[in-house]
C-alpha cells in the first residue's frame, strides 16, 4: 500500500487517517513476521561463523603454544598452575575431574539410554508367600527399578539426560575458557608483565567481575529450577509421559515424534474432537485476555481520573479502600466472591430480596453468563492497581498541556482522548502487553472463580474442558484429572504449554515492534 | 466550552459504551461457536448472539446520540457571565455525581470484605444462607435462624489452621528474605554492570518469561517427590521452588535502580571503593524503597500461592498452606455445609496481618507499582 509522508497523512479526513492507520497495521504484520525469520537466519549466520572462528582459534593456540598449553588441550587447568595461577588451575582441574567421575559413574550410562529412554521396564512376577504358618498364597508382584537396579526408568533418563547435556556444554565451554587463558597468559608473560596471582583474583570477585558473583547465585536457580525443567516438559511432547507411563512404577515412556501435536489437531481421537475444543479455548482465551485487559484498564484509568479530579475531597480515604482489596490474598477474595454468586450465595439473596427475581439466577451455570461474571469479578480485582498505576501517570502529564488546551477551547473530553488517552497508551504500552499475556496465563482467577466450569459446551477430553476454562486451567487439570487408559496425560499438558508460548511470543514480538513507545521513543519526553 | 448539556451527554456516553461492549462480547462470544464449533445450542447461541448484536446496535446508537448532545451544547452561545455560573454549576452537579459514583465504587469493593466478617461470626447455619442477618421472610419460609457468636473462631484454632497458619509464616518469612537478596542481586547487577551476555541474558529471560509456569510443576513435583521434599515434608522443597526462579521477576526494582545516578558509584570508584564496597555503602542506604517493596511482596505471595502448594503437598494437610487448606473446606458441597463459616473467619485471620502490613508500607508498594509499569 502506499505510504504517506507526514504532511499528506494531516490532509487526509479523520475516517481516511483511520483506514490509513488500520491498513498499515496490518500491512505492518507481515514484514514483522519476515523480519522475525530473517532475524533468526542472520542469527543462525552469525552463530555459524562464531563457532568456526572459536574453532580455528583453538587450534592455532594448540599449534603456536609452548608444552604447557598443549599438556593443558589434556589436563585443564595445568598450563595455570605451571605458570604459577595455583588456585585457577586447581579449579580447572578439580571441574575436570568432576566432570569425569559424573560421566563415568552416571552420565554416560544415562546419556546412551536417551535415544531410547529405557528398554527394561517394570514386569510382574509371582511370588510365593507363607500367609500363615505352613500355608502359602501365590501373589502377582510388580518388580520396578526400586526392587530391581537392572530395570530402567525413563523419566530418570529423560531428566539426568538433559542434564548430562547441560554438564557436557558446560565442560566445553569451561574447556574453551582453559585454552583462552593459556593463549593469554603465554601473551602476557611475553609481554615481561607478571600474572594475576590467587589474591587478585578473589580480589577482583568483589570488584571487576563483581557480576559475577552477584548473578552467581540467581542464574543457578534459573538454570535448574527453571531452565532445566523447561528442556525437560517440552521434550515430554514428543513422548507419552503420563501418569499411566510414568517411566517408573507404572511402566516406561518412549518417543513419539509428533503424535501428540496430530492428537491435539485432530477431530476424532476416542471420541473426542480435540482440535474443536482446543480452538474453542484458545478463542475463549483471546476474548478473556483482551477484555480482562482493557475493561480494567479503562475502567482503572476512569476511576483514578475521578479520584484526582479537582474538588473532589477525602482522596486518600477512597484510594485506600481500592488499595484495600489488593492486600487480602487472592484465594481469600476470589473464593469468597465465586460463593457470593452460587445458587444459595448472598448476591441471589439480595436480588430476591429486592423482589428483582424470585428464582436464584444460576450464575455458574450458564456458560456465557459465567464468562461475563468471570469478566466482571476481574474488573473488581484488577481495578485497584490500575488505579495506582494510573494515578502515578496521571500527575506526571504536564500541567500546561492541559491549560493550553482549555483556553483553545477544548472540552473535557476532548482533554482526554487528545492528551489524557495518548499519554497513558505511550507510557503504559509495555506494560498492556504484558498484562494481556499475564491474562492469557491468568490461572487463579479462573481456577478459583469457576474452577473452568460450567460443562456445557464441550466435549468431555482429556483434563474435563469447561466454557471457562482458559489453555492454563487446562493445562492443569489435565495433569490432575486421569482420562482413558494413560492417565493423567502430562504429554498433552506439554503440547499446550508450547502452543501457549508460540501465541504468547508471536502476539508479544509482532504487538511490541508495533508499540509507538518501542518505535518514537523521544515522542512524549 | 462546559455547558449543562455535558452531563447527559457524558453519561449517555458512558452507558452507551458499556452496552457496546456487552453487546460485542455477547455477539463474539456466541456467533462465533455456533458458526464454528458445536451445534448442540445452535437456538440458544443465535438468540443470544442476536441479543449481542440489537446491544451493538443500541450502543452505537446512544454514542451518535451523545456525539450530537454534545455539539448542541457547544454551540449555545451564551455571554460571559451566564457561562460563568453555568460552568460553576456544571462543576458542582458533576462533582456531586462524582461523590456518587466513589461512594458506590467503595460500597461494592468493600462489600464482600464486610460480608466475610459477619458471616465469620456466624454459629449457625455453618454452611452457606443467602442471607446475612436474620431475615423474617427467610425464617418463615426456610426455617432459617441465624445466631452469632465466636464459635467459628474456636474451632479453627483447635483444628489444622494454627499448623497451616505457622507453615505459610514461616514459608513467607524465609522466602522475603532469600528472595529480596536474589532480586536485587540480579536487578543492581543488570542496572549498573555492562558484560557481554547482559542483552542476551535478559531478552533469554524474557523468552523464558513466556512459557507457562505451569508447565515445570510436574517435572517439579516428581524431582522433590524422589529427593523426599513433597507431601509431609514439602515446606523446604516449597521455599526453594519460589526462591529459586525469582530472580526473573528484576524488572521493577532494576527500573529503580535505573534512576539512581551512575556518578554517584564513579566518584565513590574515583575515591578507591571496589564495587563491592559501592553497593554496600551507597547503593543500598539509598535503595530503601525498593528493598521494602521487595520485601513486601515476596512476603506476599506465599500467602496467596494456591497452585503449585496443592500440587506438592497432596492429601498431607499437615503440610498444607493457608491457601490449600482454606480451599478445601470449599471443595465440596458436604464440606460447605459444615466449613463455610469457619472458612470466614480462616480467611479473617489470615487477612488481618497481611491487611496490617501492606497498609503500614504503601507507600512503598505503590511507588514500586507506579514506577515499574512506567518503565515496563
Amino acid at each position: 500500500m502506499k505510504k504517506y509522508s507526514d504532511l499528506e497523512y494531516l490532509k487526509l479526513s479523520k475516517w481516511e487517517r483511520f483506514k490509513y492507520r488500520f491498513l498499515s497495521f496490518f500491512a505492518a504484520i507481515p514484514v514483522a513476521i519476515g523480519n522475525l525469520f530473517l532475524g533468526i537466519g542472520k542469527a543462525l549466520k552469525k552463530a555459524g561463523l562464531a563457532v568456526a572462528g572459536e574453532a580455528k582459534d583453538i587450534a592455532m593456540t594448540f599449534v603456536n603454544g609452548d608444552w604447557k598449553t598443549k599438556l593443558s588441550y589434556l589436563f585443564m587447568g595445568f598450563g595455570n598452575i605451571a605458570r604459577g595461577q595455583v588456585l585457577r588451575g586447581l579449579l580447572f582441574l578439580l571441574f575436570e575431574g568432576v566432570f569425569i567421575a559424573y560421566m563415568i559413574l552416571m552420565g554416560g550410562g544415562y546419556l546412551a539410554l536417551l535415544p531410547t529412554l529405557g528398554t527394561k521396564g517394570p514386569y510382574q512376577m509371582t511370588e510365593r508367600i507363607e500367609f500363615m504358618p505352613g500355608r502359602f498364597r501365590e501373589v502377582v508382584k510388580t518388580v520396578t527399578y526400586a526392587d530391581d537396579p537392572t530395570i530402567h526408568n525413563s523419566f530418570k533418563i529423560l531428566l539426568y539426560g538433559v542434564l548430562t547435556i547441560f554438564f557436557i556444554v558446560a565442560f566445553l565451554y569451561t574447556w574453551r575458557m582453559n585454552v583462552k587463558q593459556n593463549k593469554i597468559a603465554e601473551g602476557i608473560l611475553k609481554s615481561g608483565k607478571p600474572l594475576k596471582s590467587g589474591k587478585d583474583d578473589l580480589r577482583s570477585l568483589v570488584d571487576d567481575q563483581f557480576h559475577k558473583t552477584l548473578l552467581a547465585l540467581p542464574l543457578t536457580g534459573i538454570l535448574i529450577f527453571t531452565v532445566l525443567p523447561l528442556v525437560f516438559m517440552i521434550l515430554v511432547a514428543f513422548t507419552n509421559y503420563s501418569s499411566g507411563h510414568n517411566g517408573g512404577e507404572t511402566g516406561l515412556f518412549h518417543w513419539v515424534g509428533m503424535d501428540n501435536f496430530r492428537t491435539l489437531f485432530s477431530w476424532d481421537v476416542g471420541g473426542v474432537n480435540y482440535s474443536a475444543t482446543f480452538g474453542e479455548i484458545l478463542l475463549w482465551t483471546l476474548i478473556w485476555a483482551f477484555f480482562a485487559t482493557f475493561t480494567n484498564y479503562f475502567l482503572g484509568i476512569g476511576v483514578a481520573m475521578i479520584i484526582n479530579k479537582k474538588g473532589i475531597r477525602f482522596k486518600k480515604v477512597w484510594r485506600t479502600v481500592l488499595i484495600m482489596t489488593i492486600a487480602i490474598p487472592q484465594f481469600i477474595s476470589l473464593l469468597y466472591v465465586s460463593k457470593m454468586f452460587t445458587l444459595n450465595g448472598l448476591f441471589n439473596g439480595f436480588l430476591m430480596d429486592l423482589g428483582i427475581t424470585h428464582t436464584a439466577i444460576d450464575f455458574w451455570g450458564d456458560p456465557t453468563l459465567a464468562r461475563i461474571m468471570v469478566i466482571i469479578i476481574n474488573i473488581w480485582i484488577g481495578i485497584p492497581y490500575l488505579m495506582l498505576i494510573a494515578t502515578g501517570i496521571l500527575m506526571n502529564i504536564p500541567a500546561d498541556l492541559y491549560e493550553s488546551a482549555k483556553i483553545d477551547g477544548a472540552s473535557g473530553w476532548k482533554q482526554f482522548s487528545k492528551i489524557t488517552l495518548p499519554y497513558m497508551l505511550f507510557i503504559t504500552g509495555p506494560y498492556l502487553l504484558t498484562s494481556f499475556t499475564g491474562n492469557m496465563n491468568n490461572f487463579n482467577v479462573i481456577y478459583l472463580l469457576t474452577g473452568g466450569g460450567p460443562h456445557v459446551n464441550l466435549s468431555n477430553g482429556a483434563g474435563n474442558p469447561g466454557d471457562t476454562d482458559l489453555l492454563i486451567t487446562w493445562l492443569f487439570n489435565i495433569t490432575q484429572k486421569g482420562f482413558g487408559e494413560d492417565g493423567a496425560q502430562y504429554y498433552l499438558a506439554s503440547v499446550i504449554g508450547i502452543l501457549v508460548f508460540i501465541v504468547v511470543a508471536f502476539i508479544s514480538l509482532i504487538v511490541y515492534n508495533l508499540l509507538p513507545s518501542v518505535k518514537n521513543e523521544e515522542d512524549f519526553q | 466550552m462546559k455547558n449543562k448539556n455535558q452531563l447527559p451527554a457524558l453519561i449517555l456516553l458512558v452507558i452507551g459504551l458499556v452496552v457496546t461492549a456487552g453487546g460485542l462480547f455477547l455477539f463474539i462470544n456466541r456467533f462465533v461457536p455456533m458458526w464454528s464449533f458445536s451445534h448442540k445450542y445452535m437456538t440458544d447461541n443465535a438468540i443470544f448472539a442476536m441479543l449481542g448484536i440489537l446491544g451493538l446496535f443500541l450502543g452505537i446508537v446512544a454514542l451518535l446520540l451523545a456525539r450530537s448532545l454534545r455539539k448542541q451544547g457547544q454551540e449555545v452561545p451564551s455571554d460571559t457571565l451566564k457561562q460563568h455560573m453555568g460552568l460553576k454549576a456544571t462543576a458542582r452537579i458533576s462533582n456531586t455525581v462524582i461523590y456518587v459514583l466513589l461512594v458506590i465504587i467503595s460500597v461494592i469493593w468493600l462489600a464482600p470484605f464486610f460480608c466475610i466478617v459477619v458471616q465469620s461470626f456466624r454459629v449457625n447455619p455453618t454452611g452457606m444462607t443467602r442471607y446475612l442477618f436474620q431475615n423474617p421472610d427467610a425464617a418463615l419460609k426456610e426455617g432459617l435462624t441465624i445466631r452469632f457468636g465466636l464459635d467459628n473462631y474456636r474451632r479453627l484454632f483447635a483444628g489444622d489452621f494454627p499448623r497451616w497458619y505457622l507453615n505459610t509464616f514461616i514459608i513467607a518469612v524465609v522466602v522475603a528474605a532469600v528472595q529480596t537478596i536474589i532480586v536485587l542481586c540480579m536487578s543492581y547487577t543488570l542496572s549498573r554492570f555492562r558484560f557481554k551476555l547482559r542483552k542476551p541474558l535478559m531478552q533469554f529471560m524474557l523468552i523464558l518469561g513466556m512459557f507457562p509456569g505451569m508447565l515445570t510443576m510436574i517435572i517439579l513435583y516428581q524431582v522433590l517427590k524422589d529427593v523426599g521434599l513433597a507431601g509431609a515434608n514439602a515446606m523446604p522443597g516449597l521455599i526453594l521452588v519460589y526462591v529459586a526462579s525469582s530472580g526473573m521477576g528484576y524488572y521493577v526494582s532494576k527500573g529503580f535502580f535505573d534512576t539512581i545516578p551512575k556518578s554517584l558509584d564513579e566518584a565513590a570508584r574515583i575515591d578507591g571503593a571496589t564495587r563491592a564496597q559501592v553497593l554496600y555503602k551507597i547503593i543500598l542506604p539509598l535503595a530503601k524503597p525498593i528493598v521494602i517493596y521487595t520485601v513486601l511482596t515476596a512476603f506476599m505471595g506465599p500467602w496467596g500461592d494456591f497452585v503449585f502448594a496443592k500440587y506438592v503437598t497432596g492429601v498431607t494437610p499437615e503440610a498444607w498452606n493457608v491457601a490449600v487448606g482454606l480451599q478445601q473446606w470449599l471443595s465440596t458441597t458436604t464440606n460447605i455445609s459444615e466449613n463455610y463459616t469457619m472458612f470466614c473467619a480462616g480467611g479473617v485471620v489470615v487477612a488481618i496481618p497481611v491487611v496490617i502490613l501492606f497498609m503500614c508500607l504503601q507507600k512503598y508498594y505503590v511507588e514500586g507499582v507506579t514506577g515499574g509499569a512506567v518503565k515496563g
